[in-house]
């Protein structure tokens, strides 16, 4: 039972970075905008983040850096792909590589190349009186610092805009036509660019998490294929945020069973529980293959006459 | 008198090409005004700017007499228009009241309520005398029933003002029937409605008044009780046209058998209809057409005489030779050319040019190879031939074939299919989303291949097509024929059996 509690906790921890990400990219998803430079973003907002939060001392005034870095690339993206109409996967291909490459340099001009980081005064965990002491109850719900809870509502609120308001149904209907969208007097750039910039947002904001939150401290290309995970929860979560929240926990589940057993210091070979986030990523992909129901509009640019 | 719509001097230009030249439309406050021309006329850009969807390069547009500027879809809602499109605009993935809901705000709150939405929606549809289950996914939707869906649309929405743009091309015509009877109801409360079309009957039967356009400008508009068809027609096309055909006289001593079908069975998919012991028999110099509403057979038929699907039963012969679930290749080879019903999708590579696609239906012809290279020279010489042949508009065989109109395109598929002497042609739909120019002319080619002597299987949903060609009509209703009749067979008898009535049971004498 404390094993089981002690797992759980770990899931949720690990799954951060990839659920905010994913619960950002759900929307630009569905409104027909496939952003693989997820990952070259997260790495941006990471540094950012970071590098905001050390000089400030504040991880808060960090995490809102790390937003506002992604909200600006969202804003370049959001431009090359729905206004000139760029190809998205090669844009996206691109910010990989920038994300990357300014990550790396910038924080080689920052701190040099062999000095050891200094480590970001992270936020605490909140302590719930009487919830948190409950027995394993406590471990798995009520044990963990205050930006879990708040993102944990989020996406619940996240669930309900887009089922369940005007806006949800326009984000939903631009992914699947945006002509008949047009007819009705419904801007499809508009919606367009206003779900990549949040989810642009949220990648920025799940980079700087993982770096000031999880790891209190910036490595170069520290995100190790997290954004594509994100894409990965969204198909695999059928493009709705409580489906891409299951999806984080089953893709956090990979990563908390990797420190798991590296912690039992058991014979297997670091390298082999390294992989198991990302087979267990293929694995999921190959289950849910074929019945994703893609919005059918994704990476269509859209043309008006 | 009073106008709901006045359009003055409307011009349109698209980088140059003239699309509506100085064009002026009145419309009447409750009439059903028929907008009338050939596909390219300009009928569908002069309703888009009306809509809002494009701006007029020049002229004004006055409704109820007020002078308005129609920018966006947003502007022509408001001001009660509302649009049926040809290509519905509505998300497949979505409900049908959320379709109805998309992009409205008539109530303040940012949240859905759909289930108020569904409940006014119900009772708007029960006056209209519709059934439509406001949570059932447009998907799943029937084509005439997705029709409905969008004109509820746009009442919801107070729409007073009706554009029609081709709303029969994708009905039956018992749906043509229910579609012309919601016309008077619209019309008896008031409304208006403008019908696009380049169908004559449609417009002689339904219609109020008519505006008739040719390359972008207005020929004339008329009273529809004071024109006939042939009336028309002349101001369509701007030449008196015949639409009638003369087929050569064949001798029955000469014909023979081509295409045997006997007892064709097929299994029952997801989709579709299965074929159950189905028997046709076509002799050469014989057009029989299949008429029957769609979705009753015929395209399991055409595909299991072709090989493109398997037959469970029965079987397939072409002058003697059996060729039941053969591989495609073999049909061709027996002499079997086939004109498809969606010619995108299965006539035509889009993205490649004529003569490209003239040459894949001869990649196996060692004739047009000079050793293992493709003699270019030859096919585009072969591609020319066809383009002259068959009145292709176009720069050149190098053009790209989605840079053609759709009538083009289909003479394209045409002229590769009849230039190979075919002994059975099997055509569907062949003049669907064609103009009267373009329609006379495939369906000539298609009479002249019979006086060639070809056997014809002639797939239609258009009965008027079907017995303006044919020799002899098959009625086909879920997967069998109910009977095969002389083309002058009264229209009552065919569209019983159309409804499932085998022919002999039909009481012949109570119908006169």
């Amino acid at each position: 039972m404390g094993a089981i509690a002690s797992f759980i906790n770990t899931d949720i921890r690990m799954m951060m970075p990839i659920l905010i990400a994913a619960m950002g990219l759900v929307y630009a998803e569905r409104s027909g905008i496939l952003n693989i430079g997820a990952e070259g973003i997260m790495l941006i907002g990471a540094f950012v983040g970071y590098v905001t939060a050390i000089k400030t001392g504040s991880v808060w005034i960090g995490l809102l850096a790390a937003m506002a870095s992604g909200i600006l690339a969202g804003v370049l993206f959001a431009f090359m792909t729905i206004t000139l109409m760029a190809d998205q996967t090669v844009v996206g291909a691109a910010y990989n590589i920038l994300g990357l490459g300014l990550s790396t340099t910038l924080n080689r001009i920052a701190f040099g190349v062999n000095s050891t980081a200094d480590k970001v005064n992270s936020i605490g965990k909140v302590h719930i009186p009487g919830l948190s002491d409950i027995p394993y109850i406590g471990e798995m719900f009520f044990n963990y610092n205050i930006m879990i809870y708040v993102i944990i509502a989020l996406l619940f609120v996240s669930h309900y805009v887009m089922f369940h308001t005007k806006l949800g149904l326009k984000v939903r209907a631009v992914g699947e036509n945006p002509r008949a969208c047009d007819t009705l007097g419904i801007n499809v750039y508009r919606v367009r660019y206003g779900a990549v910039l949040y989810s642009t947002m949220m990648c920025g904001l799940a980079g700087a998490y993982l770096s000031t939150i999880n790891l209190s401290r910036f490595n170069e290309d520290m995100v190790v294929g997290r954004g594509f995970i994100a894409l990965s929860a969204v198909v695999f979560g059928r493009y709705s945020p409580l489906g891409v929240l299951i999806a984080s926990l089953v893709f956090g589940g990979g990563q908390a069973l990797e420190a798991k057993f590296a912690a039992l210091n058991t014979p297997i070979p670091d390298q082999l529980l390294q992989m198991l986030p990302y087979v267990l990523t293929i694995l999921a992909l190959v289950v849910s293959a074929g019945k994703s129901g893609s919005p059918a509009a994704e990476t269509i640019p859209y043309e008006k006459n | 008198m009073e106008y709901a719509l006045q359009m003055k001097n409307i011009c349109k230009y698209f980088s140059g090409v003239r699309a509506n030249h100085n064009v002026n439309l009145d419309v009447k406050k409750g009439e059903v005004h028929a907008l009338l021309g050939e596909n390219g006329a300009g009928k569908s850009t002069l309703m888009n700017i009306l809509y809002g969807l494009y701006t007029q390069t020049s002229g004004e547009i006055y409704f109820d007499g007020k002078l308005v500027n129609i920018d966006s879809p947003d502007k022509a809602i408001e001001l009660g228009i509302g649009m049926v499109h040809q290509h519905f605009m509505l998300i497949p993935a979505l409900t049908a009241i959320e379709n109805v809901v998309l992009g409205m705000n008539d109530t303040k709150s940012p949240i859905l309520d759909l289930d108020a939405a569904a409940k006014k929606f119900t009772e708007l549809a029960k006056r209209y005398n519709m059934e439509i289950d406001p949570k059932a996914k447009v998907a799943n939707m029937a084509v005439g029933q997705q029709q409905r869906l969008e004109i509820l649309k746009a009442l919801y929405r107070g729409a007073n003002f009706f554009i029609f743009d081709e709303p029969t091309a994708v009905l039956t015509p018992q749906e043509v029937d229910e579609l012309f009877i919601m016309f008077d109801q619209l019309t008896s409360e008031g409304k208006t409605i403008i019908f696009i079309t380049h169908k004559l009957p449609e417009v002689m039967r339904a219609c109020d008044r008519c505006t008739v356009l040719r390359l972008g400008e207005v020929t004339a508009t008329v009273d529809v009780k004071d024109t006939t068809r042939q009336e028309l027609a002349t101001l369509m096309v701007g030449k008196p046209v015949d639409l009638s055909y003369d087929k050569a006289e064949i001798d029955p001593e000469t014909q023979k058998v081509v295409l045997d079908v006997k007892g064709l069975k097929t299994v029952q998919k997801k989709e579709g209809m299965s074929l159950k012991g189905l028997d046709l028999q076509i002799k050469s110099g014989e057009i029989i057409g299949i008429a029957g509403v769609d979705g009753n057979g015929q395209n399991e038929l055409v595909d299991c005489i072709t090989g493109l699907m398997k037959a469970d039963e029965g079987t397939v012969t072409i002058n003697g030779e059996e060729i039941t679930n053969a591989h495609p290749k073999k049909v061709l080879d027996a002499g079997v050319s086939h004109i498809p019903a969606d010619r995108i999708a299965r006539g035509i590579i889009m993205p490649m040019t004529l003569s490209e696609n003239i040459y894949l239906m001869n990649t196996d012809d060692k004739s047009y190879k000079k050793g293992p290279f493709i003699d270019w020279r030859k096919i585009d010489k072969y591609a020319q031939d066809i383009i002259s042949k068959y009145n292709v508009k176009t720069p050149s065989e190098q053009e790209y074939i989605q840079n053609l109109s759709g009538g083009n395109q289909q003479k394209v598929v045409l002229g590769r299919e009849l230039e190979r002497d075919p002994k059975l042609l099997i055509a569907m739909h062949p003049a669907r989303g064609l103009d009267i120019g373009a329609t006379y002319f495939v369906q000539s080619k298609i009479v002249e291949a019979r006086d060639a002597g070809a056997a014809v299987l002639l797939v239609s949903t258009e009965l008027e097509e079907i017995q303006a060609l044919s020799d002899k009509i098959a009625v086909m209703y879920e997967g069998q024929v109910m009977g095969v009749v002389p083309a002058d067979t009264p229209i009552h008898e065919i569209s019983m059996m159309m409804a499932g009535i085998k022919y002999e049971d039909i009481d012949k004498e109570e119908n006169k």
